[in-house]
This record gives C-alpha cells, structure tokens and sequence, in this order.
C-alpha cells in the first residue's frame, strides 16, 4: 500500500515536470490542425486529410507514454474542434484519434515494428474510426463505400508521417528527450 | 534518440496492411454493378427516390428552403449545388455504381445509387 503511494506520487511528480514539454506539444499539434484546416486537400472525399497533428502526437509517443499521447490527443481534438470544427467534427476526429492510439500503442508495445509501420497502423485506425462513426451519425451503412479509399489513405499519410516523425526524433536535441524520458521513469 | 531499424517484419506488415486494403477495395468495386435510380435520404429518412435513366435537376429542400441540388445526367448523378459550408459534396463527382453515395455530412444527406432488387448488404457487411 506504502509502496503505492509512493510509486504514484512519483509518477505524478513526473508527470509535472513534463507538463510544459506536453504543452508545448499541444500547442504545436494546434498549429498543426489550423494550417490543415487552411489547406483542404482537393480530392473532394471527407475525412481524408494530410493528419500534420499526428506527427506530434507519434512524437510524444514515442518520448514519453501512452498517457501522455491520450492529454495531447484528447486537449488536441477539444481545442482543435471548438476553434475550427462543430460538435460532429469533435465526434468524429475523437473517434479516430483515440482508435489510431490505441492500434499505435499497442503495436508500438510489440516492440517488433519500425515507427513508420506503427504509423502506417496508427493512420489507417484513425480513418477507420472517424468512419465508423460517421456512419453511425448519418445512419446509413451504405458509406461503407468509402471505406476502402479511406483506409488506404489512411496507410499513405500514416507512411509521410512515420518518416517525418522518424526525422523529427533524430534530430531533437538529446536535452529534451532526456527530461521527457527521465522524467517517465522517475 | 535511437530507434528500432526498419526491417523485413516492417516490410511484411506494411505489404499486409496494404493488401488488406486492396481486398477491401476490389471487393466493393467487384460486386457493385450499375444502379437504376437513385434514393436520396435526410438524417436517415427517405426524401425520395429518382430514376437515373432521364436527366433531371432535383432541388432538396429542408424546413422550406434549399438545402442541396442533384443533377441526373447520361445515367450518373452529382450534386450539382449545395449550401453546406464545406461543399465538400460537390467535390465527391458523379456517380452511377450501386451503392455509390455522395454525402453532404453538415446537411446529413446522403444520396445513393440503387439497383432493382434491393438487396440487403448492411447485416452481412457489418
């Protein structure tokens, strides 16, 4: 019980010290959603985007947990969806988000697969997610047309996003990922 | 910070997720075949259905203004106006394939190219 205690007040203690770093990342994933919602891709089809956010979220991942993933991706979708979207957007990118966390982590747990692999995964859940329930709200399973050009979109931008992400956590400076590393195992 | 190499098992879960989606795909293209009119549906009720073997302009109204128009033409449909924000669903293009849609998601419209005989793919496609 003692032991407990103080095992999560350690954690919490840890927690702490990465909340400017994880604030930092929600404000970067914010931008990351507002120069998308500048930019709509021309294919016509909803739902397909170029998921900039997610190199942040695949970022923070990787540095720090999974809990940290869940308060970016969660306060993320929030922000994001209050300032650019509606109630349904918030629904859908929800949806997809915390499906494409799940698959993430879980496969990233596995430890057998490359991050561009995990993110590949991670972009084809949060297409298939934000389908689901897109379905769900218009009440018509018949957009189950959709859902093959979805997923595979969803394995394209998962792809760019692995190898951007790849990129961004060799070149951070090693003092950052040290107090986000350390500060996990505390 | 170091980082688990790409190796084979990448390649292989990769080339697996991608075939996935190939079979997805060739299943929905391989068992759709031309449609015969078209339904148009709001929030999931009917508004009506329309025969896409005459060319015809059908303006959607909703609480007695305009809220959509689909064109019918050569045997494809498309939503030709539309007063949704993103306007999305006159990017979507035409359509003709059964079970083709076009979906207008801030207007919950939906509309869908029908056969002759309704069949019902909804339970087994679950």
């Amino acid at each position: 019980m003692k032991r407990n205690m103080t095992q999560s007040a350690s954690s919490a203690g840890g927690f702490v010290k990465r909340v400017p770093y994880l604030g930092m990342a929600l404000a970067l994933a914010l931008i990351c959603s507002y120069v998308e919602a500048l930019i709509p891709l021309p294919i016509g089809i909803p739902g397909i985007k170029l998921g900039l956010t997610n190199i942040v979220i695949v970022v923070v991942l990787y540095l720090g947990d999974v809990r940290d993933g869940v308060c970016v991706s969660v306060a993320r979708v929030l922000l994001a969806g209050f300032f650019f979207g509606n109630l349904y957007s918030i629904l859908y990118s929800m949806a997809g988000a915390m499906l494409s966390l799940i698959v993430m982590e879980g496969l990233r747990r596995t430890g057998q697969l490359h991050l561009i692999s995990v993110s590949a995964a991670g972009g084809v859940a949060h297409n298939v997610g934000q389908f689901l329930v897109a379905a769900l709200v218009v009440e018509n399973y018949r957009i189950l047309y959709y859902l093959p050009v979805l997923f595979l979109a969803g394995m394209l931008t998962g792809v760019l996003i692995g190898l951007v992400a790849c990129e961004i956590l060799r070149h951070l400076p090693q003092q950052l990922i040290s107090v986000l590393t350390d500060s996990k195992r505390e | 910070m170091r980082l688990r190499p790409f190796s084979w098992k990448d390649i292989l879960f990769l080339s697996g997720l991608f075939l996935c989606g190939l079979i997805l795909t060739a299943g929905l293209y391989l068992f759709s075949k031309n449609g015969q009119y078209v339904r148009i549906t709001i929030d999931g009720a009917e508004y009506g259905t329309y025969s896409l073997d005459e060319d015809q302009r059908i303006p959607v109204e909703q609480d007695g203004s305009m809220i959509n128009v689909v064109r019918i033409e050569d045997g494809t449909a498309r939503m030709e106006q539309a007063t949704c924000p993103d306007g999305l669903c006159m990017r979507q293009g035409a359509i003709s394939r059964e079970q083709q849609t076009i979906v207008c998601l801030p207007h919950k419209l939906v509309v869908e190219v029908c056969g002759t005989h309704e069949k019902e793919y909804d339970t087994v496609s679950q």
